[in-house]
């Protein structure tokens, strides 16, 4: 499928009152590939998701899943796609086993192939020796994995993923990107929102960094890096004080700086370049990119 | 690039849609159908004994019927309209605003108009079996069985489908839960009482005569009552008639109120 696109979204406006949630949105999602939206609170990628199941309308612009233009044709885009939203919606009095059963049947599953699929959306969540188990009783990493497993019960060949590991903690953050990376392996199209660096670094083919409902930039995340903050960066503590005085040295000698509370980073001190700031050495990475683009900070 | 290929476009209110959302209510009935069913048949049946065993012992006979025959018949649309609009109202307003069950029901291909129709379908369902407890009840103190009585369930499902489109447009309409006391106070308790199931509407003044002909409960009683009691033929359809015009506009009301609620 590589060459085709599962996304695309062409100049997408979407308006709540006077808020533009998404301002002129271009979007690209090539078949076999993952992506991920990049921003903050706000930034506008859950609305951005919402509108890719038309479950918002877009003002403006033109939208196309998997061949299929939206709003007219969404039902059957929906069809071939899985959603994990960012809220919890299982059904809480309901196991494991029954919430994959009503998605089967929502999903048109035949009656032959119902028991198969669910037995791999469970394998693949890992919630196989918990099929009997009430939702209410499970943890919040388990009920995220039934999220996903939910959204993949019937093979789609694209997959929505808001916020896949938004509120959870560390450990079971990795085990859900063991998940997703899973996923990738397997050759399916995702589409992933975050406001975590890390998880678009290590899971994106592609990030498409957005602020206030707009792409700032899009690309590979080391293409992203090097193109915008090098190779490396400097770090550099002290006072206030200390930090201004850094900070006019770093723009007299035409390099870009960030401030990130008690220290300044300096980027694009590839090489030693003559420039003799004692600091911390580290390699430069998306969040220095995203500060640079954007102007904002992302936790 | 090109986009991807176009698959098959899918139709309007589609039988698999309408199952996917049927089964959804179905499994998840299983796990909380004794608190349903005894709050839909308890309080029907208590308004039936209370009325029935108390008015009855001071009015023995009204409009022709023994007022136990004629309690028991009426409290039929009140088990309709107990199990079919407030379940509607609330279970409508809960699962789009707390459990945002519809915001996952709508990701997969499932549009609101086969949402609505389903959980109509499901709720005139319910409320069909329901309706006719009061019924069973009234048989077991006495009320003379007739082959009529068989066609109550349909008529509690006819109405019932009608209160339950009612319910769902009042939670796609409401915006927060308090908002019902003002539907239950002003809409349905009137209705209730003026629906003929407690007293005759001839009773009553002209005005209220015409609000109870209006009223699409009232229509229950009658029909109800008749299939009981004896069909009165054109009257009867025409009655039949309202509950399905009630059921059809109220249908469409509640797919208008819940696509401006849950697509923006």
């Amino acid at each position: 499928m590589s060459g085709e696109l599962a996304i695309r979204l062409r100049g997408v406006v979407k308006r709540y009152g006077a808020i533009t949630a998404v301002n002129g949105l271009d979007l690209d999602v090539p078949a076999g590939t993952c992506v991920g939206l990049l921003g903050p609170n706000g930034a506008g990628k859950s609305t951005t998701m919402r509108l890719l199941t038309a479950q918002s309308i877009a003002d403006e612009g033109e939208l196309e899943v998997l061949g299929f233009r939206l709003p007219g044709e969404s039902k059957a885009a929906r069809a071939e796609c899985g959603v994990a939203p960012q809220l919890d919606n299982l059904d809480v009095t309901l196991t494991v086993e029954q919430n994959l059963l009503v998605f089967a049947h929502l999903y048109r599953i035949g009656r032959s192939e119902r028991r198969d699929a669910i037995e791999r959306a469970l394998e693949m969540a890992n919630l196989v020796d918990r099929r009997n188990t009430r939702v209410d009783k499970l943890s919040g990493g388990m009920r995220r994995r039934l999220l996903i497993a939910r959204a993949l019960v019937h093979g789609p060949r694209l997959v929505l993923l808001d916020e896949p590991t938004v509120g959870l903690d560390p450990q079971v953050r990795q085990e859900l990107w063991a998940l997703i990376d899973a996923l990738r392996s397997e050759g399916a199209t995702i589409l992933m929102s975050t406001h975590y660096i890390e998880e678009a670094q290590r899971l994106a083919d592609t990030v498409l960094i957005m602020s206030h409902g707009s792409a700032v930039a899009a690309g590979a995340p080391t293409q992203l890096v090097a193109e915008h903050a090098g190779r490396e960066a400097l770090e550099v503590y002290g006072p206030p004080a200390r930090l201004a005085e850094v900070e006019g040295q770093a723009a007299a000698a035409g390099l870009r700086t960030r401030r990130t509370g008690t220290s300044i980073s300096i980027l694009g001190v590839d090489g030693d370049g003559g420039y003799a700031v004692d600091g911390e050495r580290r390699p430069a990475n998306l969040e220095d990119v995203f500060v640079l683009l954007t102007g904002e900070e992302i936790d | 690039m090109n986009a991807a290929p176009r698959g098959r476009r899918l139709g309007r209110l589609e039988r698999p849609a309408l199952t996917g959302v049927l089964v959804r209510e179905v499994v998840n009935f299983s796990s909380y159908w004794r608190s349903s069913t005894f709050s839909s048949t308890v309080e029907p049946t208590i308004y039936l004994l209370a009325f029935g065993f108390g008015f009855g012992s001071i009015v023995s006979r009204i409009a022709g019927y023994e007022y136990i025959e004629f309690v028991g018949t009426g409290i039929v649309a009140t088990a309709v309209l107990f199990s079919s609009a407030f379940p509607a109202m609330f279970g409508t307003f809960v699962k789009y605003q707390f459990q945002r069950t519809y915001d996952a029901i709508l990701a997969a291909p499932v549009d609101t108009e086969e949402l609505v129709t389903a959980e109509a379908l499901w709720i005139a369902t319910r409320a069909g079996i329901y309706g006719c407890v009061p019924l069973l009840v009234a048989l077991a103190f006495g009320l003379d069985p007739a082959w009529g009585m068989l066609a109550v369930p349909g008529i509690a499902w006819v109405a019932g489908f009608g209160w339950a489109c009612f319910g769902i447009s009042v939670a796609g309409f409401a915006s927060s839960f308090e908002n019902f006391n003002y539907v239950v106070s002003a809409v349905l308790t009137p209705l209730f009482l003026v629906a003929g199931t407690f007293f005759p509407l001839s009773e009553l003044p002209e005005w209220a005569q015409i609000l109870g002909n209006v009223n699409p409960l009232h229509h229950c009683v009658e029909l109800v009552r008749h299939a009981a009691f004896g069909w009165e033929g054109w009257s009867d359809l025409a009655r039949l008639g309202a509950l399905v015009a009630f059921g059809l506009v109220l249908w469409r009301i509640a797919i208008h109120a819940m696509t401006r609620k849950l697509v923006d």
